[in-house]
């Protein structure tokens, strides 16, 4: 499938670990404005994927892209959310110091941020709840608190796409309802967001493209292409809880896309 | 006036080593200093190879070189190699540590010569060693000059590129993805503790220096959550030090270096006692804010 100037388009990609191959010739292109979930089991190399994109690895063979272009001409649109666990919370930082970095550049590291620096940094705070713990030691911060602060921080960078790592790990219901609401206003203007998500389940609730991997690419498509029986089991192999549970999905897909078509209908009918 | 420069130049080393000691324990590389302070021994020979003498500028290079090499080896050992930080820490210096020893064995003969002797200096002398310029003026202990020129050089280089040490230290991968290079940071600032400590270790011995790298940030760190006033309070923890090591050496005639490193941990000891009483008050109301 060709994609006029896609968001990202990683192109044969092959990476190892210690010479074992943790990903295989993915190939794939993701479009503009879409909300995308990068999915596959445990191990299925999701992470090392996006730290290949992010030039953070250095791929064994094959090239990323992000809008025709290389990393380093785009780092200006281009922000990521690593995850949670990768840095260390007692680090003697308070709230509104870390989402300031993401108004950190290569070209201003040896100068002060500006007013509209900080005028972004607090805004972005805003926009994840977060403005009164703004003065807060970031060890004193939930689980949740903190992935806020660290999509507060990306936001900070004002771009036009976004990779996020697992950003819904260790978050309470209502903060991955807000995440979400959050990301879906960002696809509505027109921010590409691209996350990667463990959990199959809500994965079909959350995004419009899906990008299913297990150490080689199974599919990447618009959701309804993806979510398959056979692609999610040639994903997910014979493990049976899960092959059971992917009936589940199926089934449920069906369900609520008649749903949301009712309402689309309903909602023409009222304008 | 000797136990001022004494004061004054122990300070100065604390200063900067402290300052620096912050972004290693923060980086998880405290016990670094300690291994350059054994590492650097192949360099403080082929120094002498090279030179045929034991004259300290040499000296000063070649230690500072392997200095560089060795924190150059552990990173290259943790990111290449997927060893631990310690265990790269542990493996590089001894390896460096023995090469030094073999060198010294084959090449030097009866030279005497391990960094214990040419390296090394003590603390107490620092008075003795004056800058005496042609005309007979005395510009005061060599030692103080030397301290102070590098606190100055220590603490500019901090504060001008503070913004780039705090995320290449708090998360490196994310500055790597706003496109700062983090290898010339880690580079920058590995130099910068290479040769403090060489330094260092020349003006008031070793042992100090390891002590002075650590205790003082460690004590700070309990205090505060903030890295801006983590160092502010290493560079008075740094004075109390100073002072408080000076006199308890002059009250027990005893070693300077060794009783400085002592209110060190004594002052660490402290500040546990204080996070650990604020950590029980602050569980204490918590529970009384909870429903009965």
């Amino acid at each position: 499938m060709e994609i006029n100037t896609p968001a990202l388009e990683v192109h044969n990609l092959t990476a190892s670990y210690n010479r074992k191959p943790v990903l295989w010739d993915i190939d794939f292109q993701l479009p503009q404005g879409q909300l995308i979930g990068i999915v596959g089991p445990n191990g299925s190399g999701k992470t090392t994927l996006l730290k290949n994109i992010m030039g953070l690895m250095e791929p064994d063979s094959g090239y990323v892209n992000m809008f025709g272009q290389k990393l380093d001409d785009v780092r200006e649109r281009v922000s990521y959310v690593p995850q949670r666990e990768s840095v260390d919370w007692d680090f003697p930082a308070s709230v509104l110091e870390v989402v300031q970095m993401g108004r950190y550049r290569k070209n201003n590291l040896f100068k002060r941020l500006t007013a509209r620096d900080h005028e972004i940094a607090t805004q972005s705070l805003e926009k994840v709840n977060m403005l009164e713990y703004a003065r807060r030691q970031i060890s004193q911060l939930s689980g949740g608190q903190q992935q806020r602060v660290f999509i507060a921080r990306s936001l900070a960078q004002q771009a036009d796409l976004y990779l996020m790592d697992e950003p819904f790990v260790g978050v309470d219901a209502a903060t991955e309802e807000s995440i979400l609401k959050l990301l879906t206003e960002m696809r509505q203007e027109g921010k590409t967001v691209i996350i990667v998500h463990h959990d199959l389940q809500t994965a079909y609730e959350y995004f419009d493209w899906i990008v299913l991997l297990n150490t080689r690419l199974v599919a990447a498509g618009p959701k309804d292409d993806v979510f398959t029986s056979n692609l999610l089991q040639e994903a997910y192999g014979g493990r049976l809880t899960v092959l059971s549970r992917i009936g589940d999905l199926i089934a449920k897909k069906d369900f609520p896309l008649r749903e949301s078509d009712f309402k689309e209908k309903e909602g023409q009918g009222d304008g | 006036m000797d136990a001022f420069y004494i004061i004054l130049t122990a300070f100065f080393i604390a200063l900067s080593c402290g300052t620096l000691g912050t972004f290693l324990i923060l980086r998880k590389m405290a016990m670094v200093g300690d291994a350059i302070s054994h590492s650097v021994l192949p360099g403080i020979v082929i120094a002498f190879l090279i030179s045929g003498s034991r004259n300290n500028i040499p000296m000063l290079i070649g230690a500072a070189a392997v200095g560089v090499i060795t924190t150059v080896l552990i990173e290259l050992l943790h990111k290449k190699a997927r060893l631990q930080e310690d265990a790269s820490i542990g493996v590089t210096f001894t390896w460096l540590f023995a090469i030094g020893v073999i060198l010294i064995s084959a090449f030097t003969g009866q030279v005497d010569l391990d960094q214990e002797c040419v390296l090394y200096g003590e603390i107490a002398y620092v008075p003795l060693d004056l800058i005496v310029t042609d005309t007979g003026t005395i510009l005061g202990p060599r030692p103080l000059w030397i301290s102070g020129i590098m606190a100055l050089i220590v603490l500019l280089v901090t504060r001008i590129g503070y913004k780039g040490f705090f995320i290449t230290t708090f998360n490196p991968d994310y500055a790597k993805a706003l496109g700062i290079s983090t290898l010339i940071w880690h580079f920058v600032f590995m130099s910068l503790v290479s040769l403090t400590t060489v330094i260092s270790f020349e003006s008031v011995g070793a042992i100090l220096v390891v002590a002075l790298l650590i205790a003082p940030p460690a004590t700070a760190y309990l205090l505060t959550g903030r890295l801006r006033r983590m160092l502010l309070y290493t560079a008075i923890i740094s004075l109390l030090v100073s002072i408080g090591g000076y006199a308890l050496a002059s009250w027990l005639n005893g070693s300077i270096a060794g009783a400085m490193a002592t209110v060190a941990g004594i002052l660490f000891a402290g500040a546990y006692a204080v996070y650990k009483t604020k950590a029980n008050r602050r569980t204490k109301v918590s529970f009384q804010k909870l429903p009965s």
